[in-house]
């Protein structure tokens, strides 16, 4: 078990979302930066559907009762073990009696920690994401409090070679002697180019809100959450004022309300939306808006759609040959 | 039958059955999205309908070659045989309103709004035929259509934080419920025992698009044998 000394600032269950059910409404969730979420699945041996703990910023004190396996992906939060840092991207045993620290942020936004076998969380239309606004899913439908306390499964498989490699006594903690290759890992500033493609109604925004929109910074407000990004810089109208007709929309999805300042649609997004839509952020950018904080810079750099698929394509290719090569050292 | 295709972001597919809302796109929709759900192809992760199109999700991984373009084609295979109008069996779901009262604190001012007396209010929102376009905004959260002019009233100038879960409320000319509780500016009228939202049942959301409903008012007593000592 592990015990949450002191909550973060937002700690919740995720992991890939809940798919099948925005018809009916239901909010998919999941990981805001689902890159991250997988490669900390696999580096300790889970599937990527695992439940990860998603922390923002700040994140808890966490102490663990039993021997793990973690990893720790995404936005660096500076993880440490009494006063130690811990690495990122690559398999960590944590021995029992040890307390894990993380945060504050150093860069980026949000780490993924997952554990060996998993948490024990209950599957709620086939998913364990939290989504907190309709208290659902994840660990009872909320961010971790203090005093809360952490189950995890029974480790099989790779999880468990993994782990028993790993396994040392009275070392306190003891990582892989190897990481993954550089050039899969993002790379955090506070200054992010995100490729998207044309939104919906493009078409409809004024000519110069076009050009706003491809040449210039927007900033991250602090008004930013899982459900969306909101953006400050030069406002974007339409050509011609008009209401749009309520449709589907998705993650990454760049909306411009009336107030003319755009908004990224993430993780909690609700699924349907009635604001036209300048452009939408190439799938492989989406963990790089994640990782974006408040008062961070974004700017957007269009691609053709067939080039974002291209390299959606490239990024599972590269993930599937992660995977594989970790289950070669393992072996 | 005539739609568009086109893209939204590099995993989802928009069939665009009409351009203006009406009972003719609503049975096109409604088609598509039977047809989707009977055949269930491998590509498809999931679809949402809407007003006037239906979204489909899909897995790149499941093509070779360029994934919109094949999915594309998939599509206009599977939407050749289609035939709008004859998949749209519509349930009607009767839903018990407690109007006014603790729950329905802002019946005195759409009646007022609108220069009728709340029992006015009442009959004419308990007699209207309303139909369920799509379910959106919030997890079992239904956009309704059909609501009387003759009730309409403008949204709140100030938002209460907290409207609880069941809540019917009115905004401009539609009329509504929350299925879970949430900030808004809805004038609400009344509330249903009715749970809207149900996580853990298949489907989760009590009403599907294309339902009709029709709302009739109960007493307080009945409404608290419906909850059944539930708060």
């Amino acid at each position: 078990m592990i015990k949450v000394r002191k909550a973060g600032l937002s700690d919740t269950i995720q992991d890939l979302g809940r798919f099948g059910y925005q018809k009916f409404g239901v909010v998919t969730s999941g990981a805001m930066d689902a890159f991250a979420h997988r490669v900390a699945n696999l580096l300790v041996g889970n599937e990527e559907t695992e439940g990860t703990l998603e922390m923002t910023l700040v994140g808890p004190r966490l102490y663990f009762e039993e021997h793990a396996v973690i990893a720790l992906c995404g936005g660096d939060l500076s993880a440490s073990i009494n006063g130690k840092p811990v690495p990122m991207w690559k398999p960590v045993f944590i021995e029992k009696g040890t307390e894990l620290k993380i945060g504050p942020a150093v860069a980026g936004c949000r780490m993924y920690l997952a554990v060996a076998g998993g948490f024990e969380i209950p599957l709620l239309m086939g998913s364990r994401s939290t989504y907190l606004k309709a208290e659902l899913g994840g660990y009872e439908g909320r961010v971790l409090k203090t005093g809360d306390t952490l189950k995890v499964k029974g480790r099989n498989g790779q999880a468990e070679q993994i782990f028993s490699r790993l396994e040392c006594a009275a070392c306190g903690i003891q990582s892989a002697d190897w990481t993954i290759t550089k050039n899969v890992l993002p790379v955090l500033s506070d200054h992010y180019e995100i490729r998207v493609i044309k939104g919906r109604q493009y078409d409809l925004f004024s000519k110069e809100s076009r050009h706003r929109f491809q040449t210039s910074q927007f900033a991250v407000s602090s008004q930013s959450d899982r459900m969306g990004y909101r953006l400050t810089g030069p406002t974007l109208q339409l050509e011609t004022e008009q209401e749009l007709i309520s449709e589907a929309v998705s993650f990454g999805s760049i909306q411009v309300p009336a107030d003319g300042d755009p908004i990224i649609l993430m993780a909690d997004r609700q699924t349907t939306g009635g604001y036209p839509k300048i452009g939408q952020v190439a799938s492989v950018d989406l963990s790089t808006v994640a990782q974006a904080r408040p008062g961070n810079y974004l700017s957007f750099r269009e691609i053709s759609l067939e080039k974002a698929q291209e390299l959606y394509v490239r990024r599972e290719r590269n993930l599937q040959e992660l995977k594989t090569g970790i289950a070669l050292k393992f072996r | 039958m005539d739609y568009t295709l086109s893209p939204l972001g590099d995993q989802a597919v928009v069939i665009e059955v009409d351009r203006d809302i009406s009972m003719k796109a609503q049975d096109k929709v409604l088609a598509v999205t039977a047809l989707l759900e009977e055949r269930s192809p491998d590509w498809m992760v999931e679809s949402v309908p809407s007003y006037t199109s239906v979204t489909v999700f899909y897995r790149l991984e499941a093509f070779e070659g360029v994934p919109y373009e094949e999915v594309c084609k998939r599509i206009h295979q599977l939407l050749a045989g289609v035939q709008p109008g004859r998949s749209a069996s519509r349930r009607t779901v009767r839903i018990p309103v407690l109007y006014g009262g603790e729950w329905g604190p802002d019946l005195p001012f759409v009646a007022e709004h609108n220069g009728l007396m709340p029992e006015e209010v009442i009959s004419i929102h308990s007699s209207g035929e309303y139909l369920v376009h799509m379910i959106g905004f919030a997890p079992g959260f239904p956009f309704i259509g059909g609501m009387s002019e003759k009730i309409a009233a403008p949204r709140r100038k100030t938002p209460r934080l907290r409207i609880p879960a069941r809540t019917i409320g009115i905004a401009g000319k539609q009329t509504g419920v929350y299925p879970i509780e949430t900030p808004g500016g809805w004038q609400l009228i009344g509330r249903t025992p009715l749970e809207l939202f149900l996580p853990e049942q298949n489907p989760p959301s009590l009403l599907v698009a294309g339902d009709r409903i029709e709302f009739y008012p109960i007493s307080q007593k009945e409404y608290d044998e419906m909850r059944g000592g539930r708060p």
